[in-house]
């Protein structure tokens, strides 16, 4: 009983540090540019496909291939941010998230032009492709490595931002603007450059799930921007923290739901969305509006 | 001659143009001509609270499978009449709507549209798993057409399209009176200033509930038709991809427009057709067209014509 617990928590961990990985360059984007971006899951699958390419043309090495693939990914971003979500930050809210909803489609299909429909088998990584018992049962060694990258990436975030200069003037520009403008921040620049950094983090988490998911497929970036939206409403709109604490929440809570009541599994995730919403709608840690 | 009387002889053209097409159209062009009517409705219905109201639902799927399932599940086990049967889709609809939409309208903006996305998962979630009552992947099959009344026959394509075609009619002289009374006013109102609007004695959250019923009800009268059509239903429909339809279609046509639901109606099915004869990759193309239409053409195609002809709402 302790042992399957324990394989519950240990998997519902794994699974959350993926979807915040997405969810934290969703984070960090909205709460720079005010913008939720539909597109981030696609930058997650596109991160995934251009990482397996790469693998695929250069020998194997997994590694070069989570350097390579995402900053090919970032050059995607910077089209996006540059030539068409620009144009759409003085609109209305339904706008922009209709625009980053078409760049969902068109991505999408793109993926579906050059890779296939169907799902493509990832290869192993070496080093980290074996099982490790814990408590007397098999665990994936991969599995344990993103549950300790998560975290990191948490501590690297939040070290960029609180203790760099350029985090200074990325917070600044997230709590006013204009005022952050007026001092003479390039906040246009600024912009596109938190949103490559952004569009970075979910292809990073793309690539990393390349030999976790074990099959690429089309709707990939589909399924974990929707856990991706729960896990940044419920931590709060823009709060990189409450992103990571509710992707802890929701990856043990999805983990446990699968393990004990396959049918609700999903159910709850939303149910726990709607709540907080109604209750809390600035999240944990969001301000109040 | 006014405008109004313009707007009404064309719609009047209209109909009797899909009239004839139900005399006289072949089996695709009818069946093109009914999934045209039926996302019509659907949008229609979806553009008062989007359009008028001014609020963005990712859920409005839901209330279409709502329709869908309620339809289905009356006929399967309790009824086979047809028009009970759309009556029962329609009033599970709205029901649903009324309750997710108590709590939804507690919200406005980006806090809406993830409201609305939550529990339109939550019912896709319950449609997807709760095999024994839904089919879950699988949808209900099996959907027949009984004669309506029990005497008027409407189990071929070019019978039920007139039952399509008396819906769809219906439907946009309802959404039409409803625009053009106190309370259509009312929701422009909300959508221009909800403070002034509730300064002004209106109970804002009371009307948007309303506008959220009765868009849900449209929707599952969409949802009802459209399971007697295919003579199954499809658990995808209560997805939040489903929910985006309705926005695109209004999108294209224009969405300060009474008749552009319809045209976004008709573009997106026929250009579909169209473009799924020459590729299978039709999402890209709608990607496309979506991006210059926010880039460009904000106010959708019938909004163009208009702005053409200068000023008023046809």
């Amino acid at each position: 009983m302790l042992t399957s617990l324990v394989h519950v928590c240990l998997a519902g961990l794994s699974k959350g540090m993926f979807i915040w990985l997405v969810a934290s360059g969703l984070t960090l984007i909205f709460g720079v540019l005010g913008v939720l971006n539909f597109a981030h899951g696609a930058f997650y699958m596109l991160g995934a496909y251009f990482c397996y390419t790469l693998l695929s043309l250069m020998a194997d090495n997994f590694w070069l291939g989570l350097i390579l693939g995402p900053l090919c990914v970032c050059a995607v971003g910077f089209v996006m941010e540059r030539f068409f979500l620009r144009r759409v930050y003085h609109l209305e809210l339904p706008y922009q998230l209709l625009l980053t909803f078409a760049f969902v489609l068109i991505f999408d299909d793109l993926v579906k032009m050059v890779w296939g429909a169907g799902s493509i088998g990832s290869p192993s990584v070496p080093g980290l492709s074996g099982s490790v018992p814990i408590l007397g049962r098999l665990f994936p060694t991969y599995s344990l490595f993103i549950i300790l990258v998560g975290p990191l990436v948490a501590l690297g975030l939040w070290a960029m931002l609180e203790r760099t200069w350029a985090g200074r003037i990325i917070r600044a520009s997230a709590s006013d603007r204009e005022m952050a403008s007026a001092l003479g921040v390039r906040v246009p620049a600024l912009f596109t450059a938190v949103f490559v950094f952004g569009t970075w983090l979910g292809a990073v988490g793309g690539g990393l799930a390349v030999p976790y998911v074990g099959l690429l497929t089309p709707g990939m970036g589909e399924s974990i921007i929707i856990d991706a939206f729960v896990v940044a409403v419920i931590g709060g709109l823009g709060s990189l923290k409450g992103a990571f604490l509710g992707a802890l929440i929701i990856g043990l809570l999805s983990s446990f739901g699968t393990s004990f009541i396959p049918t609700f599994d999903m159910f709850l995730t939303f149910i726990l969305m709607a709540v907080v919403l109604l209750w809390r709608p600035q999240g944990f840690f969001g301000e109040a509006a | 001659m006014s405008r109004t009387w313009i707007g009404r002889l064309c719609w009047a053209a209209v109909l009797l143009g899909l009239l004839v097409v139900g005399l006289v159209g072949s089996r695709f062009v009818l069946y093109l001509a009914m999934r045209v009517m039926l996302l019509a409705i659907f949008a229609l219905g979806y553009n008062l609270l989007f359009g008028r109201t001014g609020l963005l639902s990712f859920g409005h799927g839901a209330f279409y499978a709502g329709g869908a399932y309620g339809m289905a599940l009356f006929y399967l086990h309790l009824n086979p009449d047809p028009l009970l049967g759309i009556l029962v889709g329609v009033a599970v609809a709205a029901l649903l709507a009324l309750v997710i939409g108590f709590f939804c309208v507690r919200h406005t903006e980006i806090y809406f549209a993830m409201l609305t996305l939550a529990f339109g998962m939550m019912v896709f979630s319950l449609i997807w798993n709760l095999r024994e009552i839904t089919g879950g992947d699988d949808g209900l099959v099996g959907i027949g057409r009984d004669p309506v009344f029990g005497v008027i026959s409407i189990a071929r394509d070019g019978q039920f399209y007139f039952l399509v075609l008396l819906c769809f009619a219906l439907t946009l002289w309802v959404v039409h009176r409803i625009r053009s009374s106190p309370f259509g006013l009312i929701l422009a109102g909300i959508r221009e200033n909800h403070q002034r609007s509730e300064f002004a004695g209106v109970a804002v959250k009371r009307y948007r509930l309303a506008a959220f019923v009765i868009s849900g009800a449209f929707a599952g009268l969409s949802g009802a038709l459209g399971a007697m059509l295919e003579s199954n239903t499809d658990a995808f429909s209560a997805h939040w991809s489903h929910s985006a339809e309705p926005i695109l279609v209004s999108l294209i046509g224009g969405i300060q427009t009474f008749s552009g639901p319809v045209v976004g109606s008709a573009v997106f099915v026929v250009l579909r057709e169209v473009i799924e004869r020459y590729t299978e990759n039709w999402m890209l193309w709608f990607g496309l067209i979506l991006l210059v239409i926010i880039l460009g053409f904000r106010g959708g195609a019938m909004g163009a014509i208009e702005r053409r002809l200068g000023g008023g709402e046809s």
